[in-house]
């Protein structure tokens, strides 16, 4: 069974139609990067995954959690889809460790020990282990995003949904955050990740996915997609996206 | 006969002050716990409690305390209902405090970042949980002066309630001035004891807002 099954969803801003039906399965440790023009619907279809926006039509599945045009089930689903946005968004009123242990502690009535061996986990799995005492304020942009993604990490999802988690950090930082997420990879996650960094996306993504206008464009192995655009739009994109 | 302004005058005007305390007291408990209600309702996902909440805010700022003030004491004695001026007092007040300070952390709790209830809303956290662990603590620091200022306010306007035959601080001074016409050291007294009341309260906010500041870089 697939760990994220997308059918059919269509979902609309007002009047504005953003995606025009989108069909898209995860398989279990799969990674696949979403790249597309800027205002594709990248972010508004991963919002969706974790119904941080609701849809007009489809459905959308994930482990088991069904969410429809009717909205039920949303925190079910939530608990088995993490996701990290481009600003770290911590808790800032929270130390480092606190901001990790939260969710496990009051969402899934984990115990405060496990709840702290989970933070550790977390923390030592985003290379981290020695901030558990600090706060985010005092962290570099870098280090907040992996707090971040430790943070989602420690609700033990069944996929991970990024979101350009790269693009406010300076040049020097992207490459801790993007080596997080190539580990977390090889250590089996399944992840959807939408993403600038080209050569990323081709060496560690199975599949990627190019969205044009609200569409899923063209789909395939990510080095076939890469090597091999099929439509003139992914050669364009191509041609002239690459940063 | 003229009394002169000797120690038994002095002491009533300080112990005057009980009721100036006890009233801003009740009005503070009262009205804080009813403002919190329509700070929540007023952020709250509902449009009617929305509107309900604003409506309330709109029309008691709009009202001057001393109708507030009339209304409770006259209006509630002619339904039959017997009420001692202190209780029409910290009714009134507190129906007053409950729409400033519900505005006020209506403010609050709206200058914490969107992306906080996002990312809250994606940890699987039900609204109860957000407001709870992430938006209300960080909301805190922002009330924290603006809360202190209308508290000091609330002290100072207290003296309103003297016109329903309440001797508080303001009621104590007049009353001695006009048995011992010795104005400068009645209202002198009467201004002090103010003072008094409402230094301590700015002290402990500016302590309060240094330690919540220093805890998130400390
Ligand atoms: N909350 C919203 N209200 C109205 N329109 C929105 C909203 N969010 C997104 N849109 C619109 O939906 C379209 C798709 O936006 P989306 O953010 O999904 O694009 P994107 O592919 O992530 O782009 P980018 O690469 O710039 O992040 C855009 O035209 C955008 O203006
Ligand atoms: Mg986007």
């Amino acid at each position: 069974m697939p760990v994220v099954q997308v059918e059919g969803v269509r979902k609309s801003f007002g009047a504005v139609e953003v995606l025009k039906g989108i069909d898209l399965t995860v398989e279990r440790g799969e990674v696949i990067a979403i790249i597309g023009r800027s205002g594709s619907g990248k972010s508004t279809l991963l919002r969706c995954i974790n119904g941080l926006e609701g849809i007009q039509a489809g459905s959308i599945e994930v482990s088991g959690h069904k969410l429809d045009a009717s909205g039920r089930g949303l925190r079910e689903l939530r608990k088995d889809v993490g996701i990290v946005f481009q600003s770290y968004n911590l808790f800032p009123h929270l130390r480092v460790g606190e901001n990790i242990m939260l969710a496990p502690r009051v969402v899934l009535g984990v115990g405060k020990a496990e709840a702290r061996q989970r933070a550790e986990e977390a923390l030592a799995e985003v290379g981290l282990a020695e901030r558990f005492e600090a706060w985010p304020d005092n962290l570099s942009g870098g280090q907040q995003q992996r707090v971040a993604i430790a943070r989602s990490l420690a609700m033990k999802p069944k996929v991970m949904l990024f979101d350009e988690v790269t693009s406010a950090l300076d040049p020097e930082l992207t490459g801790e955050v993007l080596a997080t997420m190539e580990r977390l990879a090889e250590h089996g996650m399944t992840m959807l990740l939408v993403t600038h960094e080209m050569a990323f996306a081709r060496r560690v993504a199975t599949q990627t996915i190019f969205m044009h206008q609200g569409k899923v464009w063209e789909v395939g192995p990510s080095e076939r997609l890469f090597g091999a655009p099929q439509t003139p739009e992914l050669r364009q994109f191509l041609g002239t996206g690459l940063k | 006969m003229i009394r002169t302004f000797s120690e038994s005058e002095f002491l009533f005007i300080v112990a005057s002050a009980r009721w100036t305390l006890l009233l801003t007291l009740l009005s503070l408990l009262l009205g804080g716990l009813l403002g919190f209600i329509v700070a929540l309702a007023r952020t709250s996902q509902l449009a009617p409690l929305r509107m309900l909440a604003a409506g309330w805010i709109g029309m008691i700022q709009g009202i001057p305390v001393l109708m507030l003030l009339f209304l409770s004491y006259y209006g509630l004695s002619m339904g039959g209902v017997d009420m001692p001026p202190i209780v029409a007092a910290s009714v009134s007040m507190a129906i007053y405090a409950s729409a400033y300070l519900g505005e006020i952390w209506r403010g609050s709790i709206q200058s914490v970042a969107w992306q906080q209830w996002e990312a809250s809303a994606a940890l699987a956290m039900s609204r109860a949980q957000q407001y709870r662990y992430v938006i209300l603590p960080q909301a805190v620091r922002i009330a924290v002066a603006p809360t202190v200022g209308f508290i000091v306010q609330l002290v100072k306007n207290t003296s309103i309630v003297s016109i329903i035959g309440v001797v508080e601080l303001a009621r104590a001074g007049n009353l001695v001035n006009n048995a011992t016409f010795a104005p400068f050291k009645v209202f002198g007294t009467v201004a002090a004891t103010y003072f008094i009341i409402c230094w301590p309260i700015s002290l402990l906010a500016r302590r309060l807002e240094g330690r919540l500041n220093a805890r998130r870089s400390g």
